[in-house]
């Protein structure tokens, strides 16, 4: 039997517990079991949160395989399907929060709001976007689409480029706080192109 | 050696006779309160004499006087809700003075106090639409403007009012970062500004201004955005050019100079048909916006033949 450190061994639901803390808190605000409440307007209180909170989740598990590499610790691969499952739970939270609480089923609304606001068009293009990543996330999922699983699951760029947009285009004028997020989306993608063109250079040399 | 002059206080360090009259009522009430079991009524050492004037004030329910004073829009103390609440106790609203300038008989600098003297106080309980799509109803405790401005003997050449809240970046944290183009700025039409609805205010419910619902003066134009309406006024102008105002200077797609508030005009990126009521809980609908806020028996006229999608 392989010997695992306590952090390898424990690494999956510590980031659970972790992942799972910030819908805890907002229940038990939502909730009034704990924390200062939701405040005056708890439906746009949760719509800030959940969104917030799966944006940086989704950052995450774009963070992962460049930890991986530049740390050489392959075993945090491990940890990149329970990161972006987290993303997804909490933007479908957002989603439903807007879908049942804000609109109320307002079909007619929610429909002329995807078409019309641009905002939103996005923000639900990149929830559409995200959703067979997350159905296919199985293993057995990966077993069956074999090579066309990673092609798919490249899908998690536009998606987290959308969210940036869908953050900013609703800012009314302080862009900083979506700036930052944006930011952090840029320096993750310009890492990854670094990487290709490398493996590009070097599957090119080795075939000379 | 020349011996220190007397120190006279300033007329705005003056505490108004209404106020210190009111405290001793408040002391001698708060020793029988003491008395009947003992409570801490800090409040009411900023309560405000004022009648109510029904005619002119919604039926409506308040929304609680916790919510209105927690949840914000005033980007000189930031740009979340709460940040108001949280950094606008390093403001300091008195003393406090207003210039006046422009095309009138009567400019110059005058203290708070000097500007409220003449007028009695009233409450209107008022609907407040932001242009983000949420509402409240606030008992203003203030004075009508028409009745302010009228004292200052505007000229033909009058056209406009323009307003500038204080420039205090050491006070509001918010100003050190340029979100708008500070000093926020703000503006009416004559006939805007003398209209019946339109009040100064410079409390709500019976008490003084909190600093983050823009003590210690601010407009309240009932059937406009609430951006209109603006905060701790540090300059009153009468202008014969329409003014320009912060929001339209930032996104002039998205605000403009007039921004009544009407369901039928869509803000760019979003729906203006519906409105959110605070306070309303977790499960209340969004319920429908009304044409000026639900003042168009009173204000409709003054846009007689104006095309309001073209003059948003």
């Amino acid at each position: 039997m392989r010997v695992q450190s306590p952090v390898r061994r424990f690494a999956k639901p510590l980031l659970f517990v972790a992942c799972a803390m910030p819908l805890a808190w907002l229940l038990l605000r939502a909730f009034e079991l704990a924390g200062p409440g939701l405040g005056a307007n708890p439906i746009d209180e949760l719509m800030d949160r959940l969104g917030e909170w799966g944006l940086r989740l989704l950052l995450a598990t774009l963070c992962v395989t460049p930890l991986a590499v530049t740390l050489r610790k392959p075993w945090l691969m491990g940890l990149r399907r329970m990161l972006g499952l987290f993303a997804f739970t909490y933007l479908s939270l957002h989603f439903l929060n807007w879908l049942v609480l804000d609109q109320w089923f307002d079909l007619a609304a929610i429909a002329a709001d995807i078409a019309k606001r641009p905002y939103i068009t996005v923000g639900f293009t990149a929830f559409l976007l995200l959703a067979p990543l997350a159905v296919t996330s199985t293993n057995g999922w990966m077993r069956r689409l074999g090579p066309r699983w990673q092609r798919l699951h490249r899908l998690v760029y536009p998606a987290a480029i959308l969210g940036c947009v869908h953050f900013w285009w609703q800012v009314k004028a302080d862009w900083r706080e979506p700036a930052v997020y944006a930011a952090a989306l840029v320096g993750l993608l310009a890492w990854r192109m670094r990487r290709a063109r490398r493996r590009a250079l070097t599957v090119a040399a080795a075939a000379r | 050696m020349r011996s220190p002059r007397p120190v006279t206080p300033s007329p705005s360090e003056i505490t108004p006779r209404e106020v210190y009259l009111q405290r001793r009522r408040l002391l001698q009430g708060l020793l029988g309160l003491a008395v009947a079991g003992g409570t801490t009524a800090t409040w009411a050492a900023s309560a405000l004499d004022y009648r109510r004037n029904p005619a002119l004030s919604t039926t409506e329910p308040k929304n609680s006087f916790e919510d209105i004073k927690a949840y914000n829009n005033f980007y000189e103390f930031g740009t979340d809700k709460g940040d108001p609440a949280r950094l606008a106790g390093r403001f300091r609203p008195r003393p406090w003075s207003v210039t006046v300038a422009g095309e009138a008989g009567v400019t110059g600098t005058f203290t708070l106090e000097d500007i409220l003297k003449p007028h009695a106080l009233e409450e209107r309980i008022y609907r407040l639409r932001c242009v983000e799509g949420w509402s409240m109803v606030i008992p203003w405790v203030g004075i009508p403007l028409g009745s302010v401005l009228k004292r200052f003997q505007p000229t033909s050449r009058a056209k406009y009012v323009a307003f500038k809240t204080v420039l205090r970046p050491e006070e509001m944290p918010g100003q050190k970062f340029p979100v708008l183009d500070w000093p926020y700025v703000e503006g009416l039409r004559m006939d805007e500004a003398m209209h019946p609805l339109t009040i100064l205010a410079v409390g709500l419910y019976g008490e003084l201004l909190a600093n983050q619902n823009g003590a210690p003066l601010r407009l309240v134009v009932p059937w406009k955005y609430g951006f209109k309406s603006i905060k701790s006024i540090a300059e009153i102008r009468f202008t014969e050019k329409q003014p320009p105002t912060s929001w339209n200077i930032s996104a002039p797609q998205e605000y403009g100079f007039y921004a009544n508030v009407n369901p039928e005009v869509d803000h760019p990126r979003w729906s203006q048909a519906k409105e959110r009521r605070i306070g309303s809980g977790l499960f209340a609908p969004r319920v429908p916006t009304l044409p000026f806020n639900g003042y168009a028996e009173q204000v409709a006229g003054l846009y007689r033949g104006m095309d309001l999608r073209r003059f948003f």
